[in-house]
Order: C-alpha cells, then sequence, then structure tokens
C-alpha cells in the first residue's frame, strides 16, 4: 500500500496553483460560508426562511436535486462509448465524467437534507436501523439507488486511479463488470427521481408517462454540455490531451437528445392545449401566467427558447466546429436544463395547488444563497479531486514521483 | 396492537431495540464525557426514541412521560398525553351535508382550539371553499380567502375540505420511513417524533390535507387543550406534518370531533361504518352520497352529501 504517499502527494497537489486556481477556491469559499449561514438561520428559524408553503411545498432545493441527479446519470453517456468501443481519446475522460457524478451525486444529498424540516433524523431512512420503506416509497428507492450509484462510481474510480498510482494498469476482470452496471445503475437513477413526480395523481402537470423520458434526454444534453466546457479548461491548463474530434463528437450526440427532448416537450404542449381540459391549467401557469400571476412565465420561455438556439448550434456542423458557438450552445443548454428541471417542472407541479389556490413561489434569498453554497462545496470538491487525478492519469503523479 | 406486531418479527424487533440502546447509550457517554451539559437525557433520547410502532408497553409508558415533561417545560402547564388505543370494531366515517353548510367557519377554529393547532404561523386542518351555484363543485374556480360581512353569499354554496381519511392514501404509501400508516379504525395518523419532514405526502395528497411547521408553532399556554394524545393533537413541533385525525383524542372515548360538536346547521355527520345503525350508514343508505376526486382511487371514508 502506498497510502501515505498518495496523501501527502494529494495534499501537495492541492495546495500548489496558478492564480487563476486560488481566485476560483476563494470564491467558493466565501460562497460556501454565506450558504453555511443562511442554512444555520434556517436551522434556527425552520424552512419559514424559504418561500415555500403549504401550497407549494416543494421548491427551489427539490428542483435543483432533480437537475443534479441528470449531470449525475449523464456520466454514462461517456462511460458507453469510451469502454465498449475502446476509444482512446474518450478513455482518460471517462474519469472526470464520472467524478463529476461522484460530486452531483453528493450535492443531491446536501438539497435532500437542506430540504428536510429534521434533517437530525436522517437516520430514520437507513435500512435495518431506520424505517426505510422500500416497497411503496419512491422515495425510499431514490435513496437506495442514489448511494448505490454514489459507491459505484466512487469504487471505479479509485480503483482506475489508485492502480495508475502504483503504475499499474486496472484490473479489466473487475472495472469491465462494474462498468457495464453503471449503465443501467446511471438510468435507473434519472429514472426513479422521474417517477417520484411522476407517481403522484394528484398533480396532473407531473401524472404523465412522458416524464422519464424526457428527465433521460434532458439530462443526456445538459451533463455533457458541462463536459465540453471542462474539457476546454482542461487541455488549455494541463498536459491531458482531448481532441476536438472527441468535443465534436459529443456536441452531436447533444443535438440528437436535445431534438428528442424537444419533440418530448411538444408533444407534451400539444395534449395539453389541444385537449383542453381543466389539467392545462398548469403548462398556461408556466408560460402565459394566469392572472396577474406570471412570476415564472420569462423562466418557462427561457428554457424553451435556450433549448431550440442550442440545438440549432449543435445540429449545424459549421457553428458545432466553431468553438465560439459551440461554448454558446453548451451555456444555453445547461441554463436551459436548469430551468426546465428546476423551477419549470416543480412549480407549475403545484400551482395552482390541489384545491386551486393559486400561491407564487419565487426562491427566497436564504433559499438562492443556500443553494449557491451547495454548488461551490461541489464544485470545490470537483476541483479537488481533478487536482488529484488529472496528474495521475497524465503519469505526473504516481508512488514514485510528485511533479 | 403493539404486542402483536412483536410477535410477528421478534428478532428483528429485538435486535432493533437492542441496537438503538446501544447507541443511545454509546452517545449519551460521549455526551456526558464532553461535558454537553445544554444536552440534557430527554433530548437524547428524543433524538432515539424509535417509531411509535415499535414501542414496548414500558417504553411508550415512558416517552409520554418524557413528552408530558417537556411539555410542562415549553408551556409550564401539565399537558396529559395519552396514546388511546382504537375500539374493537369500530372505523369511522364521516358525512358533510352541502346543502346545509353556511360556511361560517366555526368548524376551522374550533378544530384549530381542540388539536393545539399553531396561531402563529396559522395552521389549520379545515379549508372551507367558497363556490359558485352557477358553476357546481369546481375547485378551480373556488375562493378559500372569502370575507364578507355575512355568510352564506347570494349566489354561493360552500364545501369545506379536509383529510379524507382515505382507503386508499396516496399520502402514506409515498411516505419513506414508515411515519403515517392507517389505523385499525380508519384513522390516518402521523408519528410526529418519527416524521422527517421530507413533505413527500404533501405532494400526494389530492386535498391539501396534510400542514407542515414551517416554523416554531406557536401555542399561547392559556389556550392550549390539556387532554391530547400521542397520534393526535398533542402540540407539535417545527419541520414535521400533521393532519385531521378525525379528533382521535376524542373519537376514541366516545365523543364527537369537535367540527361535528360545533357545526351551528347540524352539517356534519359522523359515525361507525361497521354499524349499520349508524348515523353516517343511514345518511348514505337514504340519501345520495359523493366522494371528492373519486377518479383518483383515493377511496376516502369522508362522505359528501346533498341531504335536501
Amino acid at each position: 500500500m502506498h497510502l501515505k504517499e498518495f496523501i501527502i502527494g494529494s495534499i501537495k497537489l492541492v495546495f500548489r496553483g496558478s492564480k487563476i486556481y486560488w481566485a476560483w477556491i476563494s470564491i467558493l469559499i466565501v460562497l460556501i460560508v454565506l450558504g453555511i449561514a443562511s442554512y444555520y438561520n434556517q436551522a434556527a428559524e425552520g424552512l419559514i426562511t424559504t418561500s415555500m408553503r403549504d401550497q407549494v411545498s416543494w421548491g427551489f432545493y427539490i428542483g435543483n436535486f432533480t437537475f443534479l441527479v441528470g449531470i449525475a446519470a449523464a456520466a454514462i453517456m461517456l462511460v458507453v462509448p469510451a469502454y465498449i468501443y475502446n476509444m482512446k481519446s474518450l478513455k482518460e475522460i471517462v474519469v472526470l465524467g464520472e467524478l463529476l457524478a461522484i460530486s452531483s451525486i453528493l450535492m443531491c444529498l446536501l438539497f435532500i437534507l437542506v430540504d428536510m424540516g429534521h434533517p437530525e433524523r436522517f437516520w430514520h431512512m437507513i435500512p435495518f436501523i431506520g424505517k426505510l420503506r422500500l416497497g411503496q416509497s419512491i422515495l425510499a428507492w431514490d435513496s437506495v439507488a442514489l448511494t448505490f450509484y454514489l459507491i459505484l462510481n466512487f469504487v471505479i474510480v479509485s480503483h482506475i486511479l489508485f492502480r495508475a498510482f502504483k503504475i499499474k494498469d486496472y484490473s479489466k476482470k473487475y472495472v469491465v463488470p462494474l462498468i457495464l452496471l453503471s449503465i443501467p445503475a446511471g438510468i435507473a437513477i434519472h429514472t426513479v427521481t422521474a417517477f417520484l413526480y411522476n407517481g403522484i395523481a394528484a398533480r396532473p402537470f407531473w401524472n404523465s408517462a412522458i416524464l422519464a423520458p424526457k428527465f433521460l434526454a434532458s439530462a443526456f444534453c445538459s451533463g455533457p454540455a458541462l463536459m465540453i466546457i471542462l474539457f476546454q479548461v482542461l487541455r488549455k491548463n494541463t498536459k491531458l490531451q482531448i481532441e476536438d474530434k472527441a468535443i465534436w463528437k459529443l456536441a452531436e450526440l447533444m443535438a440528437y437528445t436535445m431534438f428528442f427532448n424537444l419533440f418530448l416537450t411538444g408533444a407534451e404542449i400539444f395534449k395539453e392545449v389541444y385537449s383542453n381540459t381543466e389539467h392545462r391549467v398548469f403548462t398556461d401557469y408556466l408560460y402565459f401566467g394566469i392572472g396577474e400571476h406570471n412570476k415564472i412565465v420569462p423562466f418557462g420561455w427561457m428554457a424553451l427558447i435556450f433549448d431550440v438556439i442550442a440545438f440549432f448550434l449543435f445540429l449545424i456542423p459549421r457553428t458545432r466546429k466553431n468553438f465560439i458557438t459551440l461554448n454558446i450552445g453548451a451555456v444555453l443548454i445547461y441554463l436551459g436544463v436548469y430551468i426546465e428541471k428546476g423551477i419549470g417542472l416543480i412549480i407549475p407541479g403545484f400551482t395552482p395547488d390541489v384545491l386551486g389556490e393559486i400561491y407564487e413561489y419565487f426562491p427566497s434569498r436564504t433559499e438562492i444563497f443556500v443553494t449557491m453554497g451547495i454548488f461551490s462545496t461541489g464544485f470545490l470538491i470537483y476541483t479537488l479531486m481533478l487536482k488529484v487525478a488529472v496528474p495521475i492519469i497524465l503519469g505526473e503523479f504516481n508512488y514514485k514521483k510528485i511533479s | 396492537m403493539k404486542a402483536r406486531k412483536k410477535i410477528q418479527h421478534p428478532h428483528k424487533s429485538i435486535d432493533r431495540r437492542d441496537f438503538m440502546k446501544w447507541m443511545a447509550v454509546g452517545t449519551s457517554s460521549i455526551a456526558s464525557l464532553s461535558v454537553l451539559s445544554s444536552c440534557n437525557s430527554d433530548k437524547i433520547n428524543t433524538f432515539f426514541q424509535d417509531h411509535f410502532k415499535e414501542l414496548d408497553e414500558e417504553e411508550l409508558k415512558e416517552v409520554l412521560e418524557r413528552l408530558e415533561r417537556q411539555y410542562k417545560e415549553q408551556y409550564n402547564t401539565d399537558i396529559e398525553v395519552s396514546a388511546t388505543p382504537p375500539i374493537e370494531s369500530v372505523v369511522f366515517g364521516y358525512g358533510l351535508d352541502l346543502s346545509k353548510c353556511i360556511g361560517c367557519r366555526k368548524c376551522v377554529h374550533a378544530c384549530v382550539k381542540e388539536n393545539n393547532l399553531s396561531r402563529n404561523p396559522e395552521v389549520q386542518y379545515i379549508k372551507v371553499l367558497e363556490m359558485e351555484k352557477d358553476k357546481g363543485v369546481d375547485v378551480l374556480h373556488s375562493n378559500p380567502y372569502y370575507d364578507p360581512e355575512q355568510v352564506p353569499e347570494e349566489g354561493h354554496f360552500y364545501m369545506p375540505v379536509q383529510c379524507q381519511q382515505c382507503r386508499n392514501a396516496p399520502c402514506v404509501k409515498v411516505c419513506p420511513v414508515k411515519a403515517t400508516w392507517t389505523e385499525p379504525d380508519g384513522i390516518v395518523v402521523v408519528d410526529y417524533n418519527w416524521c422527517i419532514g421530507c413533505r413527500n405526502c404533501m405532494a400526494a395528497c389530492p386535498y391539501g390535507a396534510r400542514k407542515f411547521n414551517w416554523a416554531d408553532p406557536y401555542l399561547p399556554a392559556d389556550e392550549i387543550n390539556t387532554d391530547t394524545d400521542y397520534l393526535g393533537n398533542r402540540p407539535k413541533a417545527k419541520g414535521v406534518v400533521e393532519k385531521c385525525t378525525f379528533c382521535i383524542q376524542r373519537v376514541r372515548k366516545g365523543k364527537y370531533p369537535a367540527c361535528v360538536e360545533i357545526c351551528p346547521t347540524g352539517s356534519r355527520k359522523f359515525g361507525n361504518l361497521l354499524d349499520e345503525q349508524s348515523e353516517i350508514r343511514t345518511i348514505m343508505k337514504n340519501k345520495r352520497v359523493f366522494i371528492f376526486k373519486e377518479e383518483l382511487n383515493t377511496q376516502p371514508r369522508f362522505y359528501y352529501f346533498y341531504g335536501t
């Protein structure tokens, strides 16, 4: 075992960096501190510090959770081609994707924790110790699926990295079956998360079979969007080589998944508008508002417009291969899906509520600060993990040398 | 009921309990070592309290006594907390006469008082919807905030909504920790000391019957109803979901729910669904009843009807 060398080397790596690196770390730490302070206040006063109320009983936190499950699930999009087709350019990238999945799941768990009225009763959900209800509760299944996915990714990544640290090849015998398992696991976490909403008959906006496929389609846009940006940052700042071709291939795949996502959105809107039942009211609230209640209307349109623009930018080869338009597209997709899965999904589901009342929800300052804190925590964890993982992949950091 | 539960899963239940005790001992010794003077043993025991259904007789007694101690400290009032078991061969059912209700909301306030609900922020189990006669029962166009000089208002009728005590309760189904369940007498209850506050049940309930304590409930000490039940009207803490229990603390002792008792128009009916002679069964036989949102297959034990 070379655990001692690994720990000492990792600490050295993490504390060494350019000015930009330290600026980035400082910003994240400031935001984390602000988030903790806001959460402290929320814990003391109760969830009344959020904008959620009985009418809209889930909000920004659960929306962010849903979005991040998608990001975590999308890690498999990078895994599949790399391992099955043994694409050289993608193999190293997979480690980055799986690390992203790990940080996203950690953020998901934090979002669930801050949304709970009694986070200290968290142990009630642990099987055998608490009373986890596996069987009918989708939330219980979701917690199991997410934990399993977290452990799975952690095992794969740490095996590959630690082997590389010892200058050995990873064991195909163990890794390949685990990676194959992570494919259905990734699909499972996002499907189960969709079922969390999908299964609720009291909320017609969610009670649609299209929800799970739509979740997967949009996740397979937003996850790779983040990776496209990341790849460019990494190849500029490290010796990691990522070919243009790999990035363009990813962008092309995103064009197809975005098309599917838009198609499903269109199918849903058609059903609501044409059949014109009482259930149309939720879609109306998202895109047109009801009377003077129209706080989230701009977001509804923003998501739709961003998605459409990005689709064309990624579809047309010339704009896909131009890094300016490519990056614009990636940012638009990320934001579009972020709105679509957060505010655009959760809030119309609750507005109007089950007895027809309209309570206009918009995240409070506490919710925004806590959310920024959690995102910063995730980014910090990811940054630190990359800081160690990238040199290992490049062979710059192993038990013999720390360069 | 608890004894039966234990016989069904003797090993699991004992293992769990031993584990809990071991954890409790471990933590309390750590706590005492680190001189955490603010953490008294009641707080530690609250944290490690087992699920209501897993408590044996002695543990339940300890829990109830602890709650009484804690309430005494908090409100400086002697509050009695009991855990009355369900009555054999009784399943409660409720009837509401839409042709009689005048929307006076006396039920709403009697309920708040009886059930020790928070006055600020306001928690109310009953919501009365004002509907337009021209539209019929139309929830989307109803108004819960009507406030005229006098009720009933011309051209309107009223539909009070509270927990429908579903046979097929979506709230029970979604709970990830079994903190809510249906009792043998048909009442859907919550273990307020087990609820983690995830609010999945609130998303799932089609009747808006579940209420969350968004802040510390404010309850004036001189307005407390001191006769309380563990599963019913004992004062709640922030961060848990609560709901109508047909006044479990009253009905299990043979009394009517507070809302039935107060109603000045006699719109509210209550009784044993298993007893053919009961008022609720008589209504179901002689009037035409309907259930709310029948398409969701929740199968409520709460029946609306038009008495005249």
